[in-house]
């Protein structure tokens, strides 16, 4: 099975747990500014919306590569970014349309969600639920039962 | 290390920004954040000085656990000598700044001298300059951080500012950052008035600077933590659910609410003032006051209220930008705003701490200087014409309007950012200022809970709640029930309280971990993450050092056992009504025992001995 990353807002309090994480599992520092996932916090509306790549399937980070540095881990799904290969031309960065590839001036490449092998540090690390790894076939899944919940099936109520 | 090992120096007199490693003898004796910085700040001034002279220096300070995953690791503090209590001041804070002061790759800032001309110091990294700052003067915190944002360019910088209210140094003016979060007490915003400084701005992107030493080690005690506050039903469910504001309709059943100055212990508008209210929908337009909780820096808590206000309320209806979701009421500011001067109106409290968050003031000292003009208007003893409008208990009106004032330094707002102590002294009552040591209570009743009596007597930063809260076993049973009005076991308890807060204060989390957290969940994290043995014995010694390095700070500034005081209201006039009815502070028979127990002289200075078994 397939699993992908399933971020929920709504359960997202700004903690930045997940930042921590994934700094700490790529850089070996809990420096938020190098995570590869972005908690946004939208203030004006009471909001906090964690977001990273979601790991396209036609994935045109990959395809705009010119020396074909992001491959597709067959396991997980996840396009990663062979460092050794990556010549830091940022045309990836350019290419794709949610902004989650990010060059990092310190490394000369680019960085990218790899999914951590299949073992998201930041879902680990998040105290809310609000990012999980889960079937990537049923991301909706919780939503359908929140809104399955809400049917009124017992005439008797009525 | 957990320690950067790095302070920067800023002599904003001479505009130079410099180096320095820390002092790593000290880290091993304070531990960091409060205790390191007071170390600091005790060694370099003169305990006399006049909190605004350029001689009075302010200091940033993290601790070791700031910015690492430890739960609630994002803290912050503003040590300084305030110029509300003369007393020494340290005011901690949480949201984003503190943890990005680390990633930069800094323990501490210091500032020294006064700058001529208003600046804001601009940190990246290792590079610190302080800017021009004329066009943020006159701004408030909320423009001021996003005005910084645009200029720079860079929306992840975060910043720590004054606003209005700092600048025309109400004497308990707070630094603000990341919009609504305050390094709130004591006017550790005034003394950054006073020394021309708007703002700090921080972006911090090392990954060399700091790690635990044992990250195995550190990984199994943080998420041990987690565990337990994910598992506390205080921590786990309570304040993420009501915040802090959960106390409300607790504290006035038992008859410990502070109303109307003092002159009552429970509020007949206490549940539309509370955390249950926040949750209901208003009448008027179908929504709640509450949008979300929100956490700070690596908080699992998420303690935090985000409010959006009634758009029609009077106090907003035609000032949009009031209208958006921002910092709501917590327990404390909601007292003060409401039940302190008899006001229900949740709306209008939340319009007045939106503007204690955007001009940089403590809602707390605020609202408990309200309520003690209103009493001094109902006596007559100010006027109409003198406040420029009526001023009696519950006047939502007048509360509203006296929070503009403030903050703009306008008409009686001038009178009213002196705090209570002044302005009743000015009009000839100083006693029905509800203060210790010229600072005010927060909301918890010291007849009505004896050991939070004598901790507002004894608390070397005036009267607060964070520093020895004996609302745990007096209201909440933690770590063991202790019966509100009895004396016996308090002062013993008390200062176990005092002395690990002092260790938490100086760790770089929160304090509120420890209605959860006792010294043994603690302990594993600061040992995986500094160098050192650092044994629960060893830490609850720096925990004692800490609370006796202050409390000689506060002697040498002229402090004696009187300042160990309660005013006479609470020491004479016993409580009216509910389960504590009759009470009256029992200070005198709890002090001399604290005294001995702190190893100090029946006139409350530390004996030989003591300063040499903690070598203070």
């Amino acid at each position: 099975m397939q699993k992908s990353l399933h971020l929920d807002p709504n359960k997202c309090t700004g903690c930045l747990q997940c930042e921590m994480a994934c700094a700490w599992e790529n850089h070996r520092s809990f420096t938020i500014a190098k995570s590869r996932i972005k908690v946004f916090t939208f203030h004006h509306e009471g909001r906090f919306v964690p977001y990273t790549c979601t790991q396209c399937d036609e994935a045109w980070c990959m395809t705009a590569c010119p020396v074909d540095a992001i491959r597709l881990d067959p396991v997980t799904g996840a396009k990663i970014v062979l460092e050794p290969t990556c010549v830091g031309c940022k045309v990836c960065t350019i290419a794709c349309p949610f902004g989650t590839i990010n060059y990092v001036a310190s490394t000369g490449k680019v960085q990218k969600c790899d999914l951590c092998g299949g073992e998201p540090a930041c879902a680990k690390a998040c105290p809310t639920g609000a990012i999980t790894y889960v079937d990537a076939d049923w991301t909706g899944l919780g939503k359908m039962r929140q809104w399955a919940g809400k049917t009124d099936t017992n005439p008797a109520t009525v | 290390m957990a320690w950067t090992k790095n302070v920067l120096r800023v002599n904003l007199e001479a505009g130079t920004c410099t180096t320095e490693p820390l002092n790593l003898q000290w880290a091993q004796d304070y531990l960091g954040q409060r205790g390191l910085a007071t170390k600091y700040l005790v060694s370099e001034i003169d305990p006399k000085v006049d909190p605004f002279s350029p001689k009075n220096k302010l200091i940033f300070v993290t601790g070791p656990l700031t910015g690492t995953m430890a739960a609630t690791g994002g803290r912050y503090s503003v040590v300084t000598k305030g110029p509300l209590t003369g007393a020494i001041a340290c005011s901690n804070s949480g949201g984003y700044f503190g943890a990005e002061l680390k990633f930069a790759g800094w323990d501490m800032v210091i500032f020294e001298g006064a700058s001529p001309k208003p600046v804001y110091l601009l940190i990246n990294d290792g590079q610190a300059e302080l800017v021009d700052a004329s066009h943020l003067w006159g701004k408030t915190v909320w423009e001021t951080e996003e005005i910084i944002k645009t200029q720079l360019q860079d929306p992840q910088i975060r910043v720590a500012s004054i606003g209005r209210a700092g600048e025309n140094r109400v004497l308990y003016a707070a630094i603000v950052n990341d919009l609504h979060r305050a390094a709130g007490r004591s006017g550790v915003g005034a003394v950054m008035g006073s020394k021309s400084l708007k703002a700090v701005a921080v972006r911090g992107t090392r990954t060399d600077a700091y790690a635990p030493a044992n990250p195995e080690a550190f990984f199994a005690a943080t998420e041990a933590g987690k565990k337990v506050l994910a598992a506390n039903g205080v921590t786990g469910q309570g304040l993420p659910t009501y915040g802090t504001q959960v106390l409300m309709n607790v504290i006035n059943e038992l008859g410990a609410l502070p109303t109307r100055n003092h002159r009552e212990v429970q509020f007949e508008g206490a549940h539309d003032i509370s955390g249950e209210a926040m949750h209901e929908k208003r009448p008027t337009d179908g929504k709640t006051n509450l949008v979300t909780n929100g956490a700070c820096f690596g908080c699992t808590i998420a303690c935090g209220r985000i409010s959006r206000m009634d758009p029609g309320h009077f106090s907003v209806k035609d000032k949009p930008q009031y209208h958006g979701a921002s910092g709501g009421v917590e327990y404390e500011a909601a007292w003060a705003l409401g039940a302190a001067n008899g006001v229900n109106d949740l709306e209008a409290l939340t319009y007045a701490n939106f503007l204690c968050n955007e001009d940089g003031f403590d809602p707390i000292t605020f609202g408990a200087t309200v309520g003690a003009a209103m009493e001094l208007y109902e006596m007559g003893v100010l006027t109409e014409q003198e406040v420029g409008f009526k001023l009696p208990f519950g006047s939502t009106e007048a509360m509203v309007k006296l929070a503009e004032l403030t903050a703009r330094g306008e008409g009686f707002g001038k009178v009213m950012g002196l705090g209570s102590k002044r302005l009743c002294t000015k009009y000839g009552h100083p006693e029905l200022s509800m203060t210790v040591k010229s600072q005010e209570f927060p909301a918890y009743d010291g007849r009505a809970l004896q050991g939070m009596g004598l901790a507002y007597a004894t608390n070397n930063r005036g009267a607060c709640h964070l520093r020895g809260y004996m609302v745990s076993p007096e209201v909440l049973g933690i770590p063991v029930k202790m019966e509100p009005q009895a004396t016996e076991g308090k002062p013993a308890m008390l200062k176990a309280f005092q002395d690990l807060t002092a260790v938490v204060d100086s760790a770089g989390i929160c304090l509120f971990t420890t209605f959860a957290w006792g010294l043994q969940d603690i302990q594993p994290q600061i040992q995986a993450a500094c160098e050192g043995d650092w044994s629960e014995e060893r830490l609850l010694l720096v925990g004692e050092r800490i609370w006796n390095l202050e409390r000689e700070f506060n002697l040498a500034a002229g402090f004696t056992k009187k300042d160990d005081n309660l005013p006479p209201r609470l020491l004479k006039e016993p409580a009216q009504t509910g389960p504590q009815k009759g009470a009256v502070s029992k200070l005198d028979v709890m002090l001399p025992e604290y005294y001995q127990l702190r190893g100090w002289t029946p006139e409350g200075v530390p004996t030989a001995e003591t300063r040499k078994r903690l070598g203070v």
